[in-house]
Parts: structure tokens; C-alpha cells; sequence
């Protein structure tokens, strides 16, 4: 027992030792910032699409910069309680945080969650699940057309399965019925693991998901249709919205922010650090690979991107009547 | 099986993972121990040192952690009225009660063996049946979540013996409780008076160590007597007496562990419905229900078997479907994914080494528990039993601060936990117990959320009996089993009272 804990032990001192002699030769062609680990805060429980895709970041970010990335939760209201003390951080680039579309800013919208969408400093959104309408492999629906035939003949007989109220997925199906004419009854279930028994059990006959959940799922379920610009490159093909002339792009946005006290070159030092793990070939595969779509939006952009979107979303929230 | 027995055997058997299934055992059972720690953020905080590891050796250290941590739960909720996660609230049922009148030794034993035969009946569930099984997950849908939940609200009236209204009273507070918060169907806001920290509701471990723990140390103060009978000296594990209380007890123990496989699958359960149900059926089917609630060591033993069932069980869908049966296997599913490993009923044939390392490991260390548990388990009985009162009270309330504090990293859990606890405290005063709350607190959103999906879904295929009840035969048998569960103590009375034999 005792000797297994020191050879436990040494090999630890080995693999320590040896991680920093790497890390040294990496930083030695890396920037200034950051000399210290970096804290990165996931407002949503661990296993989820935001702590995946951060898990995804980690290794790049070392390689980058010789630092490490580490990854911590604070779930709670949906990501509320992480965003609303996340100014309350110290501003010195070495806390980040992860930050969610629509809900920073829907949820502002609809109660008060302790922030502001405006408090909130986004410094890079660096990629998407997109939207995506499913059935069971199984079904009778081929495509987009025919789901909104039947639901024209019968007005809401038609169940739709989605994660929450006021969410990505109740918006996408608003949208859907805004710009189509086809009602679905709406659905709400606690999160995606819950929304996949739902569909693959027949509960529901559609579901609201994300192309990462088709990636999951393989030949289980089919997509009908994402919410893309162009195809997505593990799916080619599944049309988009947009193909079959329904105005439909987006999903659930995924970003970085920082506590507002963070000066604008750090700022900006993270934002290009974000840029470059967004580019590496291998990381795209591997986004891609899960059923994530890339997105490049860095900091100077960010501003215009977030206006546009809490446009879009105040629209859909007013309709959905829950905006006083 | 298409592949090499002899080497998925030399892997799960080889010292390295041996070890990892050792450090991982001991690790979870420590973490389980403590309440607000949970399998879940000790797996988070271990997922990247996986990486650097072979996918197999990796999944077999967090499935260690995961299995000691729900056997590690029984440990405050026996020593200490507490359930250190929430799939041993029923264990605390008994376990208390054992523990303050000196059996304290045998009631962690009987946890361990229960423990250790509910890990190895859902691991050999989850090694010979997933893909079957797996169909489960999808068969339950939200009328089933919804009646289950009723079955585990039945409970209620077997624990609030003497006095039913006070237990219902109890259970209802507790329902309003769950419906704190924004609600999932619907977005309304709901009971949060204007406070934004309320509306991500009452988290419910922050409730159990609340409800469970701080009245008991109040009383700890407030009295002069010692906290846990001592044992006498030198009696050693009393293994012996606790294999003879399950030999007694081998079909409670396997009903309990299948029980437990079952729940576990299912996504929307978990360990703490899993042990409530069997609980309730141990009790239903006892020669002796009356001794429940007061140290029956058949109490212990069922919801322990089925608590770590449930371990086996989770990990069904999470291999077969890519549906996770339980949050850590929602963690353990994203490793997964990172590592690149494609999950599906194609796991268990084509990739099926490292599945079926991973599944001998999870027996190993299943196995494991039975030593190192007992080791532990004396330990901290000795340790719980001869520290003095005046140090163990600020230290388990130093424990049950930081404790919730971890839940969230939130200072607002704390102050729920303390509120929770004084309003507990009071109750308690005026005789209203701490399960009926917790039970109306657990099940609340299940039963909420289930019926009122049922009722949307009715609604727009103009069948809402239908949904909920009629065209759905698992759920015939669940009410069945509330029909049994609620008449027949009533049946037994009136037959006593009809015959006029005294009770």
C-alpha cells in the first residue's frame, strides 16, 4: 500500500516535472499574458455542451500560451448566478467566464437576474450549436414540407419537444411558426439529456435540438433541417432553412466574457488568444466533429453582433408574451 | 462477444488500473462522506487528469469515485442524521436510529455488504443486459415520471407514523418548497418574493443538510447526554452478525438491487428515488413494518443495495444510448466525448474492450468496498463516537457551512441551509419530521413536470386520460403498486378491527 503511494506519488512528480519542461518550451514563443493559470468559470453544470466545448479549448489554450486553462462550474438559475456576481471578479484577465445566447439576453429581458446584459463584457463568441429540427429515424416525416402540412391541416396536434421556457428552443419554434404558419405545441423539458428519451421514446413527435445531438444520436434520429448558413460539414446532407426559403439562421451562442474592471488590452490579448485556438485545423475538426458550428467573432465585433441578436430576440419575446 | 476475453481481463486485473480503482474507491467514499461534496464535481474536477490516461484506465477511476461516493453517503447519514448525498435520505431513516443506541458498528457494516451487493448486481446488469435494458429510459415517459413520483410521496404516510396529518402537512410545505423558482414549463416566477438568489430555487442538498443535520446539532447542545451510545469494546466489525442479518434478508437485498438497476436507468430518477422505493417496499412487504423509522436493519440494507444499483444502472443509457442516467454520468459522458469515443449499442461490440474494461473495473471496485469500507467505516464510527461533543458540534457545523457553500460555490446555499435548518428545528418541536418536507421537496418538480407535460401532450392529441393513464400499461402497474402501497395498511387495520383482534 504505502509503496504503491510513493510510486503514485513519483510518477505525479514525473508527470508534473515533465508538463513544465514542456510548458517552458511552448511559452518560450508565447506573449506576455498570461504568466498564470487562467480561471475559466462555466456557468452550467459539468457534461453539458458549454463545459464540452470548453474541455475542447483547454489543451489548445496550454499549447498556446504555456498556461493553464481551468475549468470550473457554477451553475445555478440557468447561468444567472455565475453571470450575476461575474463583475464582482477581479479584473485582471485571469478569471473568464463563459457566456450564453439567448439567455443573457433573454433572461434580463423577462426577470431580474441580480445583471444586465450590458454589464456583461463578451470579448469573443467563438461558436454555435445550431438549431436543428428532428425526428426519429422512424418517422414519416421526410422534411420540412411535410411537417408543415400536417401541422397546417391540424393546428398545434403536432408536439415539439425543447429545453425550457423562454429558451434557444422555444425561440426557434416561434420562429418556425412565424415564418412558416405551422403551429406546434410546444414541449418544455429540463435540459437536452431529457429532450432525447422524450423523442426517442415517442413522446414527442419533432424535437427543437442542436446538431450536436444528431451527432450523438448517429442513425437514431434524422435532421430535417439546421439553422445554418451553409450545410454543416458533418451533416452535408441536411438542407438549411434557409435552402428551403424559411429565414432561419441561429441557435444557442457560446462566447467568453470578463469582468468589466479587465482593461482593454488584456481584453483584447484574450480575445486574440480565443482567435487563434479558433483557427487551429485540429480544433475545428474536433468543434466540428461534436456538432459544433464555428464562430469568429472577436472583440471589436462583438458589440454590433450583440445589438443585432437582442433585436431579434426582444421581437420573439414580445410575442411570445412572456415581455411586458 | 467478439473479443479477447483473456485481455479485457489482464487490463481490468492490471495493477496500474487495480490501483486507480483503489485511489478512486477511497477518494469517492471520503467525498461521499461529506455532505455537499458530490460524485459529480469530484469526477468534474478529476475529468482532465483522464486525459493524460488511457481511455479505459481513465473511465475506470471515475466510475471508482462515482461508486464510493454513493456508498460514502451512508456514512453521515448514519453517524450523523445527514445524508452526505441526496440518495441516502432513506438511510437515514434507520441508520440514525441504529447508531444512536449503540449499534452504530453494525449498521455501517450492513451498509457496506448492502452496498457492495447492489454495485455488483447493477454492474452484472449492466455487463450482460444493457442493450435491452437500455429500451427502459426510453419506455418511461413523463406520465410514468409523474406516477413514480407519487409512489415515492406515498411514502409519507409509512413515515409519519402516529400522526398521518402532520406528515401531509409536512409533504405538502415541502411541494410548495420545490416550486420555488422559475418554473421549467411555463417561465413563471414563482414564490421568490422579489430575490433574485431565489430563483434558481431551494437546491436540495442545501435542504438535506439543512433539515437533517442542524436540528440534530441544536439537540446535541441543548442536551447533556452523549451524542451516539458507545460500543463496547473490542467487538470488532460484528461481520458476522451483519451476514447473518443478510442472509435473512437475501430477497429484500436482491429485490432492492434490481429496483435500483431499474430507477437508475431511468434518466429523469436517480439514487434517491431508487432508494425511496425500495425502502417503501421493504416496509410494505416486512413481517414487521412497524419497526421501520425506529433502527431496523432491513431499512438500511434496502436502500443501500438499491442506491448503488443505481451506479450500474445509470451507466446503461449513457453507454447504449448517449443519454445520460444520472448527472455524474452526464459528466462521465462528456469525457467521452472528448476522448472521441462514439457511445451506442456499436460500443458493446465494436469498441468493446475499453467498454468492458471499464465495466470489470467498476466491479472491482465495487468489490473493493467491501475491505476498504469496513476499514473506513470503523474508523470514523470510533472517530464520530469517542470525539467530544463539544468538538464534534462546531466541527460538523463548520462542515455543513462549507458544505454548502461547495454545492454552488454560493454563499446564498448557505444561507438556505441555515434558514432550512432553524425552520427544521422548529417543526420538529411541534412534531413535524424532516422526511415528509424532503420528500415533497424532491418529488415535487418530477410530479409537477411530469403531469403537466402529460397534460400539453393530452392536450394537442385530444387524449389527455389516455396520455396520462390509460394507454400507458407501465403506468397501470404503478398505480397498482400506489393502490397496494396506500390500501393495504388500511386493509390490515380493518381486518384487526372486523375480527376484533387487539393489535
Amino acid at each position: 500500500m504505502l509503496k504503491k503511494l510513493k510510486l503514485l506519488a513519483a510518477t505525479a512528480v514525473l508527470t508534473v516535472a515533465a508538463g513544465t519542461a514542456m510548458a517552458f518550451l511552448a511559452a518560450g514563443t508565447a506573449m506576455a499574458f498570461p504568466d498564470k493559470p487562467v480561471n475559466y468559470i462555466i456557468p452550467f453544470n459539468a457534461g453539458g455542451e458549454s463545459d464540452v466545448s470548453a474541455r475542447l479549448q483547454q489543451p489548445y489554450f496550454k499549447k498556446l500560451t504555456g498556461q493553464d486553462l481551468i475549468i470550473q462550474y457554477q451553475a445555478g438559475a440557468g447561468g444567472a448566478q455565475a453571470w450575476s456576481v461575474l463583475n464582482d471578479q477581479v479584473g485582471d484577465g485571469y478569471t473568464i467566464m463563459g457566456t450564453n445566447l439567448p439567455h443573457i439576453i433573454l433572461q434580463p429581458l423577462l426577470q431580474d437576474p441580480g445583471y444586465k446584459t450590458d454589464d456583461i463584457t463578451n470579448i469573443y463568441m467563438f461558436h454555435f450549436t445550431p438549431d436543428a429540427l428532428l425526428v426519429r429515424a422512424d418517422s414519416k416525416f421526410e422534411t420540412v414540407q411535410q411537417v408543415i402540412d400536417a401541422a397546417k391541416a391540424a393546428p398545434g396536434s403536432l408536439t415539439v419537444g425543447g429545453v425550457a421556457t423562454n429558451t434557444a428552443n422555444h425561440i426557434a419554434n416561434q420562429l418556425f411558426t412565424n415564418l412558416t404558419g405551422a403551429q406546434l405545441t410546444y414541449i418544455p423539458y429540463t435540459g437536452t439529456g431529457a429532450t432525447t428519451p422524450a423523442l426517442l421514446g415517442g413522446e414527442v413527435d419533432l424535437l427543437w435540438g442542436y446538431t450536436t445531438v444528431a451527432a450523438g444520436q448517429g442513425d437514431k434520429v434524422r435532421m430535417l433541417a439546421v439553422a445554418q448558413d451553409e450545410r454543416h460539414p458533418l451533416f452535408p446532407d441536411v438542407p438549411t432553412f434557409k435552402e428551403l426559403g424559411i429565414d432561419m439562421t441561429g441557435g444557442a451562442y457560446r462566447g467568453i466574457a470578463v469582468p468589466s474592471s479587465t482593461p482593454e488590452d488584456v481584453r483584447k490579448e484574450l480575445s486574440d488568444i480565443i482567435g487563434k485556438i479558433n483557427a487551429d485545423p485540429e480544433f475545428i475538426k474536433e468543434m466540428e466533429q461534436a456538432g459544433f458550428a464555428m464562430l469568429n467573432v472577436p472583440y471589436d465585433k462583438v458589440g454590433a453582433f450583440m445589438e443585432e441578436r437582442k433585436k431579434l430576440y426582444e421581437d420573439i419575446a414580445r410575442q411570445l408574451g412572456s415581455l411586458k | 462477444m467478439a473479443f479477447d476475453f483473456g485481455f479485457v481481463l489482464s487490463q481490468a486485473f492490471s495493477p496500474f488500473n487495480l490501483l486507480l480503482a483503489l485511489v478512486g474507491v477511497v477518494l469517492g467514499t471520503v467525498i461521499g462522506a461529506l455532505p455537499g461534496l458530490s460524485a459529480t464535481m469530484a469526477i468534474a474536477v478529476l475529468v482532465p487528469f483522464t486525459f493524460a490516461m488511457d481511455p479505459a484506465s481513465g473511465l475506470i477511476m471515475l466510475g471508482a469515485i462515482y461508486t464510493g461516493a454513493i456508498y460514502g453517503g451512508a456514512y453521515a447519514a448514519i453517524l450523523v442524521n445527514t445524508p452526505g448525498t441526496p440518495s441516502a435520505i432513506a438511510t437515514t431513516f434507520d441508520g440514525y436510529p441504529m447508531a444512536k443506541r449503540g449499534d452504530g458498528d453494525l449498521a455501517m457494516t450492513l451498509a457496506t455488504l448492502a452496498s457492495v451487493v447492489g454495485g455488483v448486481v447493477g454492474a452484472i446488469f449492466l455487463m450482460t443486459l444493457s442493450p435491452l435494458l437500455a429500451n427502459i429510459a426510453l419506455a418511461f415517459q413523463s406520465s410514468e415520471y409523474f406516477w413514480l413520483a407519487i409512489l415515492g410521496l406515498t411514502l409519507i404516510a409509512s413515515l409519519s407514523t402516529g400522526n398521518v396529518l402532520k406528515g401531509l402537512i409536512g409533504g405538502a410545505f415541502g411541494l410548495v418548497l420545490s416550486m420555488i423558482g422559475v418554473a421549467v414549463i411555463g417561465g413563471d416566477i414563482r414564490f421568490t418574493f422579489g430575490s433574485s438568489a431565489l430563483l434558481g430555487g431551494i437546491d436540495i442538498v442545501s435542504a438535506l443538510i439543512g433539515l437533517y443535520c442542524i436540528p440534530v446539532l441544536i439537540d446535541l447542545v441543548a442536551r447533556p447526554d452523549r451524542h451516539l451510545e458507545p460500543a463496547p469494546l473490542g467487538r470488532g466489525f460484528r461481520l458476522f452478525e451483519a451476514l447473518g442479518l443478510c442472509a435473512q434478508n437475501a430477497f429484500n437485498l436482491l429485490r432492492s438491487s434490481v429496483i435500483g438497476t431499474l430507477i437508475g436507468i431511468l434518466p429523469g430518477a436517480g439514487g434517491s428515488i431508487a432508494s425511496l422505493v425500495s425502502y417503501s417496499e421493504a416496509r410494505r412487504s416486512s413481517r414487521h413494518p412497524e419497526r421501520f423509522g425506529k433502527g431496523e436493519p432491513a431499512g438500511i440494507m434496502a436502500t443501500e443495495s438499491a442506491n448503488n444499483a443505481t451506479v450500474g444502472g445509470g451507466f446503461i443509457p449513457t453507454l447504449v444510448l448517449g443519454i445520460p442516467g444520472t448527472p455524474p454520468d452526464a459528466v462521465i459522458l462528456g469525457a467521452l466525448l472528448v476522448q472521441g469515443i462514439r457511445t451506442g449499442p456499436e460500443l458493446f461490440t465494436q469498441q468493446s474492450g475499453i467498454v468492458y474494461i471499464f465495466m470489470f473495473g467498476l466491479l472491482i471496485a465495487t468489490v473493493m468496498m467491501l475491505p476498504l469500507g469496513l476499514l473506513i467505516g470503523r474508523y470514523a464510527y470510533r472517530f464520530i463516537v469517542n470525539t467530544p461533543k463539544a468538538l464534534l458540534v462546531p466541527l460538523i457545523a463548520f462542515m455543513t457551512v462549507v458544505g454548502s457553500f461547495a454545492i454552488h460555490s454560493n454563499p446564498h446555499d448557505v444561507v438556505v441551509m441555515v434558514s432550512m435548518g432553524v425552520l427544521g428545528w422548529l417543526l420538529g418541536l411541534a412534531g413535524y419530521g424532516p422526511s415528509p418536507i424532503v420528500l415533497g421537496l424532491v418529488l415535487g418538480q418530477i410530479a409537477e413536470q411530469g403531469f403537466m407535460r402529460a397534460y400539453m401532450i393530452g392536450g394537442a392529441r385530444d387524449n389527455f386520460w389516455g396520455q396520462l393513464l390509460f394507454d400507458r400499461p407501465i403506468s397501470w402497474g404503478i398505480v397498482a403498486l400506489i393502490v397496494v402501497t396506500l390500501g393495504l395498511p388500511l386493509l390490515r387495520q380493518f381486518r384487526k378491527s372486523g375480527n376484533g383482534v387487539k393489535p
